[in-house]
């Protein structure tokens, strides 16, 4: 083909531009940091005894349908979380399992719901802003309003968590919303205040942080007071502490979350995904913004593309 | 009403047949038995050649334990069991006293050596000598030790006589110790009982099996008969549906504790308690403390009972987790059906096909035209 | 300018009417999944939350769409004026494949009735991938549809349109907004974080998506010039041809050379001899893009029509199973989840592809889109 050696240097110099911004470049997206009043709650695997209370609390507080387990015909086990469960609680077991939060021949409980991530990839992800993150306590909503029901932050969490309403004509996203209706109202979640045991406790996430790190220094076998409900009930139960893994999961997976979680086993076999420091909704934001902060990069180009176009019809004409 | 003929002779203690059947049907079923076995335990109880003789040691007790036995009055047990063994010594209930009652123990004990059972009230302190608790001007430690060698089996009746009870509440100044702990190491069988009471049919089902079958129910690793001591309350308690439910009383006489909610955050120690209360329940009227609005405070469970304080909240023991429970990982099934499998392979082949045909065709059309 | 005459010819062939039965089968099931939700006709589930309507129809149907975008380039930018022949069937094709895919978006989302809240500002979040690639879409489609105009403009009135610079603001649109929305399409998938196998998550998917694009442009221009030639009995344009496949080749250097530049820069290249599917995947999709280089080298393949065909149909293959690893074969969301498209949801995908298989049969035969007989070479 004939190309003038002119227009074959401009077009691989666009080439060269197109490559270089096709790399993100030094335009890193800030870190998010935790909010001050970001609320959340911590799960403690050691003291759950599986009772599922908090299934139940969830169920009535947010008005959701019973769901039945094709385990056995009963409402109380849906197998995992889904359009009409916003909190599950699951067993991992080894073995024999006789010997709870143990990880050879033993058994311990893990409460899936959103972890209200400092980062959330569902957030970013929305085109729509129908996930949103509270700017003061840092729950993240869904505004059924705003969603088209793309899915792409069923794609985006980490976790797993946003679930879809595949049998409706008019589907929603569903996921724990940390029962901010209540928050108003001076309530709090319903998995907190129906966990009897405090396995289950809310409080703003800085102090859940230093109640966690508290019970990383207990003496395994002695007994202590936990704070049942929310950290500033009031209600202590004395209970012994067991031997916890030493990783508070939350504090900084994929950018932090605002729900912290404490095990006795490790995380992984309560299928929590190992993740790293970086959120992934960093990333694909800085790769955004370098290209097009601002829009100045694709008015370049096209400037330079209706010179390069008009000249070519000149030449035509 | 008449009396049917029927095979057993003397049945004892003036009870009419029909209930003495039942007392004996309800004995096997309380032991796990089936139903059937009532009137095998009715024929060995009346026929024995000669009523097994009972020797009732009393340690560090407060009676009840035996108390707990004549209370039954439905039908009037106190006349069966003490027509059905032949109690030779039991200071609460001898006859005689004294001297009078020491010689009579020590003739029962020889003219019965291995064949008496040999039941222990109370806990047995041991600091100091064991002088604080002495019957006749001798440590009951001692008593123990001599009389036991020679019974067939020995029923530690009661938490005191089976794990220690009150009388071993810290700081246990007197170094009350079970039955079973003095015996170690003699091949003596015991059985432990423990309750504070026990409900007087755990020890009767226990007796009478011995009677029956000429040997001891299956025990656990504490020496309980299984039977009555191998479940949690927590796993038979009317009042589960609402711990599962999340319904807790928090308060006595709240909103939840007038509602007969779970009694779990009242320190409720059902969950790891092993006995029968909750469904044996006592005084022939189905009470027990969960259903009076009392939490259970473990007093048949070493290391609980008296130990624990009344309010803190028990450990939950689950033996292995509900089967019901779901697993970490679940199947959420989305896999193709065959016919969807089969459908996209048609159609993937379908498209191959067509493609090895266009470039069949182009190859001779481009022939054509060259 | 273009001697395009419209083709003639009956429209309701045999093959018209085989396409047409798929799509009223089809239709069948869309109504099945406007009247009980998505989950009556589909296999997608809440692990795997997109499909192959999102995969195929969207994803690969617009990658399949880009003729209008790779012409535009070469024509436009690097003043290639010897390939006019080929911008307005490429331009067909791209307005076809755009439309049938915002028309596969809106079948795909839940909330359809909301679709509009992308263009609302108090709704629009910025920092969405998807939001970009919606927008560009939606411009684009309009785009074409405008670039396409003196096709309509030229039938109806018999007479050929001048081109003026309104139109050449559009043409230089029609190329900066590929550019940005098939780039995004990689970075969709940046999200997928940990559920994205390291043999396709990497920052650099929206560079690599971008090549990957600009090549399926050349080659979709090549399979559906051959594929009307052969069906329409018309000359094949090998001529023309010849010369535009010397691009193939080159891109697809540059291709490879990012591709596993980054995936041993991230020393992740070991995954793909791991035996499971998804390595296997992996190397499938890059001997179907090795092979077409391979062929495209020698000169005389390029004058070849069905050497020209064969690569092709390898590289669309190669395009195709790129998006399909990145999308849904190199996605995995955790244990317990699996999906593969159910029958209805299948059908759904083949109607969207034989309805622009009609369209472009009636569009040829009846408005000036393709070169009259005996004008194909230069």
């Amino acid at each position: 083909m004939k190309i003038k050696r002119r227009d074959f240097l401009k077009g691989a110099a666009g080439c060269g531009v197109l490559a270089a911004v096709g790399q993100p470049a030094n335009a890193e997206a800030k870190k998010k940091e935790r909010l001050p009043g970001a609320l959340g709650f911590l799960y403690d695997s050691t003291l759950c005894i599986g009772c599922q209370a908090c299934m139940v609390g969830c169920k009535k507080a947010n008005e959701m349908p019973v769901e039945s387990s094709d385990l056995l015909p009963i409402w109380e086990n849906p197998r995992d979380l889904s359009a009409k469960t916003l909190n599950v609680i699951k067993k991992f077991e080894s073995g024999t399992g006789t010997n709870k939060d143990q990880e050879t021949d033993g058994f311990a409980f893990v409460k899936r719901q959103c972890m209200h991530c400092v980062d959330p990839g569902c957030v970013s992800a929305c085109p729509v802003s129908a996930m949103r993150k509270n700017p003061d306590t840092g729950v993240v909503t869904y505004n059924k309003d705003a969603c088209i029901g793309c899915r792409y932050c069923q794609i985006a969490c980490p976790f797993n968590i946003p679930k879809f309403q595949w049998d409706s004509a008019f589907p929603q996203i569903v996921k724990c919303q940390l029962c901010s209706h209540l928050l108003p109202k001076g309530e709090i979640p319903a998995c907190c205040s129906s966990c009897p045991t405090g396995a289950t406790v809310f409080g703003p996430t800085s102090e859940l942080m230093a109640e966690a790190q508290r019970r990383q220094q207990m003496e395994p076998g002695k007994y202590y007071d936990y704070p049942v409900s929310s950290l500033d009930s009031g209600k202590n139960f004395s209970q012994k502490a067991a031997s916890y893994v030493p990783q508070i999961y939350g504090e900084n997976e994929v950018g932090g979350t605002q729900v912290l979680m404490l095990a006795g086993v490790p995380f992984s076999k309560l299928g929590l995904p190992e993740l790293p420091e970086k959120s992934y909704a960093s990333t694909a934001e800085t790769i955004q913004h370098t290209i097009y902060k601002g829009m100045i990069a694709p008015i370049v180009v096209l400037a330079g593309l209706y010179y390069f176009v008009n000249r070519s019809q000149k030449d035509k004409d | 009403m008449r009396c049917r003929e029927s095979g057993f002779d003397k049945i004892p203690g003036g009870v009419s047949r029909r209930d003495f059947l039942k007392v004996c049907t309800a004995t096997a079923v309380y032991m796990g038995l089936p139903a059937s076995f009532g009137p095998k335990i009715a024929a060995a109880a009346t026929t024995a050649k000669k009523r097994p003789p009972v020797i009732w040691l009393s340690g560090q007790e407060c009676t009840g334990c035996t108390e707990t036995l004549l209370r039954a009055t439905h039908p009037t047990v106190e006349h069966l069991i003490l027509d059905l063994i032949a109690l030779d010594y039991s200071e609460t209930l001898n006859t005689g006293a004294g001297h009078q009652a020491e010689e009579y123990r020590a003739k029962s004990i020889e003219e019965n050596k291995g064949k008496f059972i040999l039941v222990v009230e109370g806990s047995i302190p041991v600091k100091d000598g064991g002088i604080y608790c002495k019957v006749a001007g001798k440590p009951v430690l001692e008593i123990l030790k001599e009389t036991a060698p020679k019974a067939a089996a020995v029923v530690a009746i009661g938490s005191c006589a089976a794990w220690g009870g009150v009388p071993s509440a810290g700081p246990n100044p007197t170094g009350a110790t079970p039955a079973y702990k003095i015996l170690e190491g003699t091949g003596i069988p015991v059985i432990n009982i423990p309750g504070c009471p026990p409900n007087g049919y755990n020890f009767l089902s226990t007796v009478l099996y011995y009677v029956t079958f000429k040997k001891l129910p299956e025990l656990d690793e504490k020496l309980r008969p299984k039977f009555a001591y191998g479940r949690l309350l927590h796993e038979n308690c009317e009042r589960r549906p609402h711990f599962d439910a999340g319904r807790f009383a928090e308060q006595f006489g709240d909103e939840g504790h007038r509602m007969g909610y779970c009694l779990y955050k009242l320190g409720c120690k059902g969950p790891e308690t092993f006995n029968n209360c909750s469904t044996l329940r006592f005084n022939d009227m189905g009470t027990w403390p969960v259903n009076t609005g009392h939490p259970c405070f473990g007093c048949s469970e070493e290391g609980v009972g008296f130990n624990i304080p009344l309010h803190t909240p028990a450990e939950v023991k689950n033996i292995t987790p509900s089967a019901v429970q779901t697993p970490i990982t679940v199947d959420h099934g989305g896999g193709g059906s065959t016919g969807a499998v089969a459908l996209a392979a048609g159609v993937a082949g379908a498209a191959i096909g067509a493609g090895i045909v266009a470039l069949k065709k182009i190859d001779q059309t481009e022939k054509k035209q060259d | 300018m273009s001697e395009a005459k419209p083709v003639g010819g009956k429209v309701f062939t045999g093959p018209f009417l085989f396409f047409l039965v798929i799509t009223l089968i089809g239709i069948y099931f869309l109504a099945k999944r406007f009247m009980f939700g998505i989950g009556a006709v589909s296999n997608m589930n809440d692990g795997f939350a997109w499909g192959i309507w999102i995969t195929y129809d969207v994803v690969v149907g617009t990658a399949f769409a880009c003729g209008g975008y790779s012409m535009a380039l070469l024509v436009y930018v690097f003043n290639n004026g010897e390939y006019h022949p080929l911008v307005r069937p490429a331009l067909l094709a791209s307005m076809f494949g755009y439309t049938l895919a915002g028309v596969s978006v809106f079948i795909d989302i839940g909330r359809y009735w909301h679709i509009y809240n992308v263009f609302l500002p108090w709704f629009t979040n910025f920092n969405s991938v998807l939001l970009e690639v919606a927008l560009c879409i939606a411009a684009y489609i309009a785009v074409l549809w405008i670039e396409f105009s003196p096709t309509f403009i030229e039938a109806s009135t018999g007479t050929k349109s001048k081109v003026n610079k309104l139109l050449i603001f559009f043409i230089a649109l029609g190329i900066l907004l590929p550019t940005m929305h098939q780039s995004s399409l990689g970075s969709v998938m940046i999200l997928a974080g940990n559920k994205l196998s390291p043999l396709w998550w990497t920052p650099a998917l929206p560079l690599i998506f971008l090549i990957s694009a600009i090549t399926m442009g050349y080659t979709v221009v090549i399979f559906e010039s051959t594929l009307s030639a052969l069906g329409l009995k018309r000359p094949f344009e090998t001529d023309i041809l010849a010369k535009l496949s010397l691009v193939i080749p080159i891109l697809l250097v540059i291709f490879l050379v990012v591709r596993f530049g980054d995936l041993l820069m991230r020393g992740q290249f070991g995954l793909a001899f791991s035996g499971d599917l998804q390595g296997n995947m992996f190397l499938l999709e890059n001997i179907l893009h090795i092979v077409p280089l391979v062929i495209l080298a020698s000169a005389t393949n390029r004058k070849n029509a069905k050497m020209l065909f064969l690569s092709a149909c390898c590289l669309m293959l190669g395009g195709l199973l790129f998006r399909f690893n990145t999308y849904l074969i190199g996605f995995n969301p955790g244990e317990g989840w699996n999906y593969f498209p159910a029958i209805g949801e299948q059908f759904i995908t083949y109607t969207i592809i034989s309805a622009e298989i009609l369209l472009y049969m009636i569009f040829v035969k009846k408005l000036p889109v393709l070169e009259s007989h005996g004008q194909a070479k230069v």
